[in-house]
């Protein structure tokens, strides 16, 4: 692990080694691309968050008579949607729902998915064969294919879409958290461990997890993106978050059919879907790059 | 080699068997009747129990299970709730639309994609890397419906110039290009992003070993040394190749339906909605079968390319 000697860091390199996650965090910190990222995301998420507080109008509050004003509009600085509403307002409400149907299945297949990774690992043999062959079933389906037979087949709604896209994301994250958990397995400090009497438990809580959370962990933040683009993908398809909610796929889809009268409103759910993703896009290639794991 | 071969061949068929339980436990685990679309609102019970006779729902799941993957796989896909039509007539059709999309949408980005991943590793760390890097973030990033829209409002809406939705009419090639021109540059975008990278990086590390080194230090010209890069990058580009094909087919659902692309994608949608589930399952099926060949005809075709593969 080189670190350049910078003079600023002269102590770090003279004194103690930093411990590992320092060195990420000072990485990361160095990284203009992964901190202009962080800093758009902190403001979506922010505005997201309090929305309530931040959005000027109700966002399902509209008026005919106002259809489809353009961006810059008096009063509505982003113009209004198909029924009048405010678009500002609909894009801050948007993004709660965007944000928590593409993050949560990632986290859920981040938790399920390194558990039974990890057991599928550490145990092998049948276990092993049992879950991984299970897992290489749902590889017969490209993501966005299986993603969507599943909520058809369930129907529309936030929850179908939470359980489409988590069966989409978990055996992604059970084959690179069992790869993880097999490589380390073999190490030699996994074995010192237990030749010094360690229990299952212990090995896996304290020698194994700590190695393989890293790797699992940036390849979760690699699918958040995909996640993202997936959840608002289904709504645009009218199997996700149903009317009269704000969601930014839902908005897309049914601002379609204004683009021959207002070309620059309906654009922008679309905009914010693209911004957000690539945000998460970069800001896992900089937590890639910092915590050096080889995709 | 010939073991690899087929131990590779066996294990795609337990990967199918399961993506068809899957498959079919899906529709069977959704909520509602499965024949409520094809019944009027009033339906008598006995009617009910016709239909459900007719259509086999009344057997237990593994029974209509085994029955329903006999039929498959004599290529029976049952029919439409909707249009009573064969099912496997519809999926054909639309099967051939998609195809072509997927196939000229691949070539468009695999095309660009290993010119600028290429291009990029070559000029490592100077303007054209760096545009080219930041293209790729691009389109791995983009949501490809709103790029759909993005280019409708552009190229049909203010210019003019392309046709904004459906496959031509009119017979002629020329008519037909106009048509699937949009849909292919939507489609392009994710695997231009991808390829560009994975291009990029396994040109990067040929030409970070020491032969490339030893092939300079001897007087080789760039252009030979470029096609020791290639050659050597070759099996890792092919497998991106290859996977990313098999995505465009099944992917393009949402393209498909931002264009009405009468592809398969479309098909999909149009069961989801009403709810014809043979015609859904049949879709999901013949995809996933088509995936599963493919990504088995990579793996051997990798393994043609470089032997030592075979081995691990």
């Amino acid at each position: 692990m080189a670190v350049t000697a910078l003079p600023r860091d002269l102590d770090a390199v003279v004194g103690a080694p930093m411990s590992y996650w320092r060195t990420v965090a000072w990485r990361l910190g160095r990284d203009p691309a992964t901190l202009v990222a962080a800093a758009v995301l902190a403001l979506i998420a922010l505005s997201a968050l309090l929305a309530p507080w931040l959005a000027p109008y109700d966002p399902s509050a509209g008026s005919i008579r106002l259809r489809l004003a353009p961006v810059g509009a008096p009063a509505h600085v982003l113009g209004t949607d198909e029924q009048g509403r405010d678009m500002l307002t609909r894009l801050l409400w948007g993004g709660r729902m965007t944000l928590v149907a593409g993050l949560t299945p990632v986290l859920v297949a981040f938790v399920v998915g390194t558990a039974l990774g990890v057991l599928a690992g550490y145990i092998g043999g049948l276990t092993n064969t049992l879950v991984m062959r299970t897992m290489d079933i749902f590889y017969a389906f490209p993501a966005v294919l299986l993603a969507i037979a599943i909520s058809g087949a369930l129907g529309p709604g936030l929850p179908n879409t939470l359980i489409s896209l988590s069966i989409v994301f978990v055996p992604r994250v059970v084959r690179v958290a069992e790869s993880a958990t097999v490589q380390v397995k073999s190490l030699e400090y996994i074995a010192a461990a237990r030749a010094s009497g360690a229990g299952v438990r212990a090995i896996v809580r304290h020698h194994l997890l700590a190695n393989v959370l890293g790797p699992i962990l940036v390849f979760a933040s690699t699918q958040v993106s995909l996640s993202i683009i997936l959840a608002a993908g289904l709504s645009f398809l009218g199997l996700g978050v149903t009317p009269p909610a704000a969601e930014w796929g839902l908005m897309l889809n049914t601002l379609r059919q204004s683009i021959y009268v207002n070309a620059l409103v309906p654009a922008l759910p679309g905009l914010a879907i693209f911004i957000t993703s690539m945000a998460f896009n970069l800001l896992s290639d900089g937590l890639r790059d910092a915590m050096e794991i080889r995709a | 080699m010939w073991g690899y071969v087929g131990r590779r061949l066996a294990l795609a068929i337990p990967t199918l068997l399961g993506a068809s339980v899957i498959v079919f436990a899906m529709v069977h685990l959704a909520p509602g009747d499965p024949i409520a679309a094809v019944l009027p609102v009033d339906a008598s019970k006995e009617q009910v129990e016709l239909v459900k006779k007719a259509y086999g729902f009344d057997k237990p799941l593994p029974v209509q299970y085994l029955k329903w993957l006999g039929r498959v796989a004599t290529g029976d896909l049952g029919k439409s709730i909707a249009t009573r039509r064969a099912v496997i007539l519809d999926v054909r059709d639309s099967l051939a639309n998609s195809l072509v999309l997927a196939l000229s949408s691949s070539l468009l980005a695999f095309m660009l994609g290993i010119a600028l991943g290429l291009l990029a590793a070559f000029c490592q760390g100077r303007w054209v890397d760096k545009a080219a890097s930041v293209l790729a973030v691009i389109g791995v990033s983009v949501p490809h419906y709103w790029a759909g829209i993005i280019l409708i409002i552009v190229f049909s809406v203010w210019l003019n110039w392309l046709p904004a939705m459906g496959a031509a009419n009119d017979p002629g090639l020329r008519e037909y290009l106009r048509h699937i021109a949009l849909p292919t540059v939507a489609l392009a975008l994710i695997p231009l992003g991808v390829i560009t990278r994975v291009v990029r990086s396994a040109a990067l590390d040929v030409l970070n070993q020491e032969f490339v080194l030893a092939l300079r230090a001897k007087g080789l010209v760039s252009r030979r040394v470029f096609t020791h890069v290639v050659k050597n990058a070759a099996p890792q580009i092919l497998t991106v190749l290859g996977l990313q094909f098999g995505f465009q087919l099944g992917g393009s659902v949402l393209v498909e339906a931002v264009f009405s692309w009468p592809g398969t994608g479309y098909l999909l949608n149009l069961a989801i909605f009403q709810r014809d589930i043979p015609v859904l399952q049949g879709v999901i099926l013949v995809l996933a079968a088509f995936f599963v060949l493919l990504n088995l005809a990579v793996d051997l075709l990798q393994t043609l390319v470089d032997p030592r593969i075979a081995r691990h």
